[in-house]
């Protein structure tokens, strides 16, 4: 079995070709899944590049991106696969009106039913897909906290053993492994048996260092000195107790708009005119006014 | 190494950590694939097999720089080194540190010389250059120096770690800090500027503390050995911790803890009221659905219920110890007040007061608890708890709100100062309301000890639990929606 990247640093510096700004436990857990052929259980706080991590490999291997996005009441014929009840059907229909007042109606049952429980009839969901995928693909399971607990347990067998079993048809092996990973926001408890088979990684905000990077990076036209100030300002930010936090991606929405509106050097009064980009909650929007028009001194 | 790894995996067990026999393996496997010399990939490596919890990562953290603190070459312990090591970065900063003036000037001179207030230079300047290798061997060579650490002495770590630091004056380092910036700034700093240089400073000094610590830690392993050391630093997880004996750290890690808390008990509470319960047939959407079939009703549709909402109203004793307690509790039902259709809250010592109006409109919740604490009008005489009057004010001014729809939280631990108990109040309450539980923050064997009377009130509820912890609480407000 080849493996896909050869180190640590490879994994890191090719994320980075893809712009992506890994760290080293991003990197470093990457790089296990890969040679431990484990699923990967992203959690963290919304907004900082969970869902990206995982188009980011799938861009950086050259695979192909299978997504399922999870939500309640999701079932077995929406992630794994289902039988086209219609063209089965309609397949009974044309043996029927073929066939009438044929003799030998009784023996072309079993001929039928085989017939019918075939791959053609099967609908294949993103799980079955990810499986039976000849090319390689990076499968991303969203949100699955949240699905309900009972529905975990389809999960179970493809993400330990790499295969589905259909009863009509018997057990489908994967052709190759697929790159899994799971992100979740971490809205309930995950049964055990789902978090023992995967690797676990938090991905919480960047530090200050990348977070500048990440700016300097994805937003054109940003210059050393302004990603510098919004990375710190965004960071003091997130040291006041909020309902909800600035996420990367925020911020990152935050120095688009200063790049339009021409700013250089943030001041105060610029900087909480355009406070309403970070922040989601009015509330949060005064007490962040209110901090930063003091100096912070304890 | 195996060995070394099993009893690492043992201490996380130890320490509350749930680690199975196959993440053991995962582990194992993990690190065949990483090159061991590196020690942060090492450390990923464990964590992403073993740590499936970001709230356990602390814990993971303590454990990991007990058990692999001395296995590196840098992080050697010999003094020897720890100056070598100084005087090494100092020799490199010469050329560009000239300017500062003296500081070690005699290259050959070993640390030993350094004055304190050349020490405390050097660490100024590692801090404002953000010179991590420099702050380390500072950090280090400060403890050296100033914690005055023997071998074999029953001290704890933090006395090590208040005597350091009370010698580094880091505050003042700050400030130091905060003028050098003015001065480049040449003259004042606006606010925001002002805030951010400060920041910057305030979290350097933290990273000094931090790299203090894991040297003291460093030298207490060298001397009483891995097991012992693990053993003294080990601490409960957030959701174990108790609420009347947490430290002021542990309170601040509760509150973090609280709000992941409440959001999953939130989405929990709202799944469970609609999953689970059968409705009558939707006539009207299981005919649309019959149309794929061909007009055969194959799939039978069903209304969700909507089971009407509880009525919660909370009273809750504030007193001295138990302060805290019915702070969470308040927290975590006015965090999932959505789950109810009406939340009032009451508090007392030995008056009562509602406070209903303080979380109305407030979106902060902590707000709301601060102001309940110094606003609300609780004290009849004495200030000391008294259940029994509490409760006759309770019924008198509030009794007749209490119906069949309500549930009445009572949070206390009960002891009334030998007053009246007067628990016919809770007996009528009982029959008036749909649920009377009573929750208590005290472990279960102090029940009826002393002045408490906890199970005089307790004949009369429809539930007593003991709730200690986050967890406890938490499967509590469970049962409750």
């Amino acid at each position: 079995m080849a493996f896909r990247f050869d180190s640590v640093p490879a994994v890191r510096s090719s994320l980075a070709d893809v712009h992506y700004l890994s760290d080293e436990g991003i990197a470093g857990v990457v790089y296990l899944a890969d040679r431990l052929q484990k699923p990967i259980l992203v959690e963290g706080p919304a907004g900082t590049g969970k869902t990206q991590l995982a188009k980011s490999v799938a861009e950086m291997t050259g695979s192909r991106l299978i997504r399922l996005q999870c939500y309640e009441g999701l079932d077995e014929s929406k992630a794994l696969y289902e039988w086209n009840y219609k063209k089965q059907l309609l397949r009974i229909q044309t043996e029927r009106n073929t066939g009438a007042g044929n003799e030998q109606a009784d023996g072309t049952w079993k001929e039928l039913s085989d017939d019918i429980f075939s791959d053609e009839f099967l609908l294949t969901r993103p799980l079955l897909e990810a499986i039976r995928a000849p090319d390689p693909v990076v499968l991303l399971i969203d949100e699955v906290d949240r699905v309900e607990v009972e529905t975990e347990a389809l999960l179970l067998e493809i993400l330990s053993d790499y295969q589905v079993s259909i009863p009509e048809l018997g057990t489908i092996a994967a052709t190759q492994i697929p790159m899994v990973f799971l992100t979740s926001n971490n809205t309930r408890e995950l049964s055990e048996a789902l978090k023992r088979r995967c690797l676990f990684l938090h991905i919480d905000y960047p530090d200050l260092d990348r977070e500048k990077e990440i700016v300097l990076t994805k937003v054109e036209g940003v210059s050393e000195h302004l990603a510098d100030q919004i990375a710190r300002i965004v960071r003091s930010i997130r040291t006041i107790e909020l309902k909800k936090s600035p996420s990367v991606s925020e911020t990152l929405d935050w120095a688009r708009t200063l790049v339009l509106l021409g700013i250089e050097t943030i001041d105060a009064q610029q900087a909480t005119e355009t406070l309403h980009i970070l922040l989601k909650y009015k509330t949060d929007i005064a007490k962040a006014t209110k901090e930063l028009a003091t100096a912070g001194a304890k | 190494m195996i060995d070394l790894l099993a009893g690492f995996i043992q201490e996380l067990r130890r320490a509350g950590l749930p680690v199975s026999l196959t993440e053991d393996l995962d582990a194992m496997e993990a690190i065949k694939h990483v090159p061991l010399e590196d020690r942060e990939a090492f450390k990923y490596a464990l964590a992403a097999t073993l740590v499936k919890s970001a709230a356990h990562w602390k814990a993971f953290e303590t454990v990991f720089e007990v058990y692999f603190s001395m296995r590196g070459r840098e992080y050697a312990i010999g003094d020897a080194e720890v100056d070598g090591e100084l005087q090494e970065l100092m020799d490199q900063l010469q050329p560009g540190g000239a300017d500062e003036g003296g500081t070690g000037a005699d290259g050959g001179g070993a640390m030993e010389a350094l004055t304190a207030e050349e020490l405390a230079d050097m660490l100024y300047r590692a801090m404002l250059h953000a010179d991590e290798a420099m702050m380390r061997a500072v950090a280090r060579q400060a403890v050296k120096r100033f914690a005055g650490m023997e071998p074999g002495r029953p001290v704890g770590g933090t006395y090590y770690l208040y005597r350091t630091l009370r010698n580094l004056d880091l505050d003042g380092v700050v400030e130091r800090m905060m003028e050098s910036a003015r001065e480049q700034a040449g003259g004042e700093l606006t606010p925001l500027e002002e805030r951010l240089e400060r920041d910057e400073a305030e979290i350097r000094s933290t990273q000094i503390k931090q790299e203090v610590e894991a040297e003291i830690r460093r030298r207490l392993v060298a001397d009483r050995g891995v097991d012992a050391m693990a053993r003294t630093l080990r601490k409960p997880l957030p959701e174990d911790v108790d609420f009347m004996h947490a430290s002021r750290e542990e309170m601040t890690n509760l509150k973090k803890a609280l709000q992941p808390l409440t959001r999953k008990l939130a989405v929990r509470l709202a799944r469970k009221r609609r999953h689970g319960r059968k409705g009558s047939l939707d006539f009207r959407s299981t005919v649309r659905h019959s149309l794929s079939y061909g007009g055969v009703p194959a799939e039978p549709k069903f209304k969700y219920p909507r089971p009407a909402k509880p009525e919660i109203f909370v009273v809750a004793d504030i007193s001295g110890s138990v302060a805290a307690f019915a702070r969470f509790t308040l927290q975590l039902v006015y965090a999932i007040s959505g789950q109810f259709s009406k939340v009032r809250a009451f508090v007392f010592i030995d008056g009562l007061d509602e406070v209903t109006s303080f979380f109305e409109g407030e979106e902060d919740i902590n707000q709301a608890v601060h102001r309940v604490n110094t606003e609300a009008d609780v004290v009849w005489v004495d200030g000391h708890s008294d259940y029994g009057h509490a409760l006759e004010v309770f019924r008198e001014r509030y009794g007749h709100d209490v119906g069949p729809r309500t549930t009445v939280l009572l949070l206390g631990d009960a002891r009334n100062n030998y007053h009246a108990s007067q628990s016919w109040i809770v007996k009528e309450l009982r029959h008036k309301a749909r649920h009377v539980y009573w929750l208590n923050p005290e472990p279960r064997s102090y029940w009826d000890t002393g002045d408490s009377i906890v199970g005089e009130y307790a004949t009369h509820c429809d539930g007593v639990y003991e709730c200690r912890n986050l967890r406890q609480l938490e499967r509590f407000v469970e049962v409750l929606a």
